[in-house]
């Protein structure tokens, strides 16, 4: 792989730069315990909050900060709390640390590398708002930030700073930490919920079930994601238009990215939001440095597999919410996978259908049929057995999930899983439409991708939870 | 066939005091559950039951939805690898083809001596190192066919028995519940629920 390969480029402008205020202790060895934390200026916005402000105010700055959800939707987390019906209690913060969006990598880390910059976060909600009781949902699989959130749980515990009358104040409320087992749709916030019962975890209809109205055991809740609540204490300690004033005009805040794919340094990164570009993201030596020999970006997606995808004429765009919507996909969770000039665009179409007909939970038609057809039919065309028909046939099966294929996508499904697996196929056959059609005619990939026969024990979506 | 041991049922009496309403706890106590056996027992899923007040088969309804439960022994050691899209892109598939070469089973499957088993997973969280494979939840990250070969051997050795515990333990670190619970909304809901 050759070294020097961002010279060549013109970034379009000055790379952004900013304070870290998410990933500061990453690099630190004891950033995830008590002393660290607290050596480092650790709780001491939870002080500030519960001593000095009330919580109106606090709400105040966190609407004032225009802080976006970092999960998926990018709601305004202040304007979110602001839906709960008034002295309906009790009510409830659950944490959602299920991340498992493909592409997406940054809550694990959050939850890890700084545990108790979460805690604090939640707490500091929790008399935002009001909640009762918060629940600290961590995906199955992350054996090392559960046991890091235990721990830092128990040091937060006895130092006064959960549970009763914390740093001394009448405020009192306790962080349950809990744990799914392994089912990507439990990331849906109402299938969370349901989870958090002791359920199979699959949707539920919105409307009624608006957690803020109706949440868990039916009472108020609010659904907030790892990194939105890890922003809390940089918010109360400097205030909601410091933290506004950092990113762009509409998307506030510093942000964090992942990138990965075929970029010579794939990383996380802390950015200012709003202001700064893919391409600086993905060419910039304090970033990925360029993509991987030197070859050109074909396409990448840019906000989690649910995402469309964009291609070079998308390289310029500032990664800002508004923006992206507007180009036709999202920024969703943070997810950014860069395929440069070789990728099999039918197989990595493939692989991102056959993630959803593998997470459908079933529960609705459209989906469970649909997104299996989808893959099933793409299986085919990859290993050489594709028909003439099969790419009608794909938008066929993919208008009937998401009618339209419009963006963002119109459902027939309970929750927007099902419509996601139609991104890939929107994106790559309607702009990669020929290697689809060569695969059809000659059963392998146009000559100038990195052509690798399929795996043989690859195919369908075998263990939909059905 | 097990039902929880007696400091297991201790345990599971504490999770369950951390939620307002008690079957909330049966994930976590299914966890437990596959930790004391390797896996999910008949018997463990009625224990469970009668701990939160279900019935079995609501219990084993919860149970099957979730992938990481099993249902019969898998190996000691589960090596899952991540073929999705950001692991494809780098190799994810070729890795997972050698360690079926490696240990002579398909993903999906055991080996004989009951020591491996192989999953080819979804995205573990872990994109930017691709591509990634956890040994029983713990990471390794850009795995080469090298490092695979070492990975295997030195698990095979036991050479890191304490890094690696066997297959069921997830976190060995748990959350405690001390003096300082508030208990402030297993409270308020036990009002609400009563009426
Ligand atoms: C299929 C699906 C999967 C999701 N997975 C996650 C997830 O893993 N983590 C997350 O925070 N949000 C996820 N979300 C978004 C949540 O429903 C919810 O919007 C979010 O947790 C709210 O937090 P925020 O407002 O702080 O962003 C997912 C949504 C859908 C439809
Ligand atoms: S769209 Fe798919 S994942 Fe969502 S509720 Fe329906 S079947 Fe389940
Ligand atoms: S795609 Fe393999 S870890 Fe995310």
């Amino acid at each position: 792989m050759s070294e020097n390969t961002t010279a060549n480029y013109s970034l379009g402008g000055q790379v952004p730069t900013g304070p870290k205020i998410l990933t500061s202790r990453w690099e630190s060895a004891d950033g995830h315990t008590y002393d660290g934390y607290v050596r480092t200026g650790g709780y001491t916005a939870l002080r500030k909050a519960l001593t000095t402000m009330s919580p109106a105010q606090v709400h105040d700055e966190v609407k004032a900060s225009e802080m976006q959800g970092r999960g998926g939707a990018g709601f305004p987390a202040g304007t979110k709390w602001g839906f709960l019906p008034a002295d309906v209690h009790p009510r409830y913060l659950v944490i959602n640390g299920d991340e498992s969006e493909p592409g997406t990598y940054k809550d694990r880390l959050l939850m890890e590398k700084d545990p108790h910059q979460l805690i604090e976060g939640i707490i500091i909600a929790c008399y935002a708002f009001g909640a009762a009781q918060a629940f600290l949902y961590v995906r199955g699989e992350m054996a090392l930030a559960q046991e890091r959130l235990a721990q830092a749980l128990n040091d937060a515990y006895a130092n006064n700073l959960v549970g009763k009358r914390i740093c001394g104040t009448d405020f009192s409320v306790d962080i349950t930490l809990t744990w799914g087992a392994g089912a990507y749709i439990v990331g849906e916030e109402t299938a969370l919920i349901e989870s958090l019962e002791g359920e199979r975890g699959m949707p539920r209809l919105k409307p009624p079930f608006f957690p803020a109205s109706k949440g868990l055991y039916m009472q108020p809740t609010i659904v907030n994601n790892v990194e939105t609540l890890s922003n809390l204490p940089y918010i109360v300690n400097q205030g909601g238009t410091t933290f506004k004033d950092l990113g762009g005009a509409t998307s506030s805040g510093m942000r964090i990215f992942a990138v990965s794919g075929h970029v010579n340094k794939p990383g996380v990164f802390e950015v200012p939001n709003g202001i700064t570009t893919f391409r600086m993201l993905f060419e910039a030596p304090e970033y990925c440095g360029g993509v991987r020999v030197n070859r050109k970006v074909k396409a990448f997606i840019p906000g989690g597999a649910s995402a469309m995808w964009f291609f070079d004429e998308h390289l310029d765009l500032p990664l800002d919410k508004p923006t992206v919507d507007q180009a036709g996909s999202m920024l969703g969770s943070g997810a950014i996978v860069v395929m440069d000039e070789t990728t099999d665009m039918v197989k990595a179409c493939w692989r991102v259908v056959r993630f959803f007909a593998r997470e459908s939970c079933g529960k609705c038609t459209p989906c469970r049929e649909g997104t299996t057809w989808l893959e099933r039919i793409l299986h085919r065309i990859l290993t050489g057995n594709g028909r003439r028909e099969d790419l009608d046939l794909l938008f066929e099966v993919s208008e009937s999930i998401s009618p339209g294929l419009a963006w963002p996508p119109r459902q027939t499904t309970i929750c927007p899983l099902g419509p996601s697996a139609v991104s890939p196929i929107a994106s790559a056959v309607n702009r990669f439409r020929n290697e689809f059609e060569h695969y059809i005619e000659h059963g392998r990939a146009i000559a100038g991708v990195e052509y690798v026969p399929m795996h043989a024990g690859s195919s369908h979506g075998a263990h939909a939870h059905v | 066939m097990s039902r929880f041991n007696d400091s297991n049922v201790t345990l599971a009496k504490e999770i369950i005091g951390r939620f307002p309403r008690a079957k909330s706890a049966v994930i976590p106590l299914l966890h437990l559950a596959q930790e004391q056996d390797g896996y999910v027992t008949r018997d463990a899923m009625s224990h469970i039951a009668e701990l939160v007040n279900v019935t079995t088969s609501e219990v084993y309804g919860t149970a099957t939805f979730y992938e990481m439960f099993k249902f019969e022994p898998i190996g000691k050691y589960c090596v899952n690898v991540c073929t999705n899209i950001a692991c494809q892109l780098v190799g994810g598939w070729e890795l997972l083809e050698h360690a079926e070469e490696k240990l002579g089973i398909k993903a999906g499957s055991t080996t004989d001596d009951g020591l491996f088993t192989i999953e080819d997973v979804e995205c573990i969280a872990a994109c930017t190192e691709a591509p990634a494979i956890q040994v029983n939840y713990r990471y390794r990250y850009k795995v080469t066919a090298e490092n695979l070969d070492q990975l295997i051997d030195d698990l095979r050795a036991g050479r890191l028995a304490d890094e690696i515990p066997p297959h069921g333990t997830l976190a060995r670190v748990r959350q405690n519940t001390t003096e300082a619970w508030a208990n402030t909304g297993i409270e308020a809901q036990a009002k609400v629920d009563a009426g």
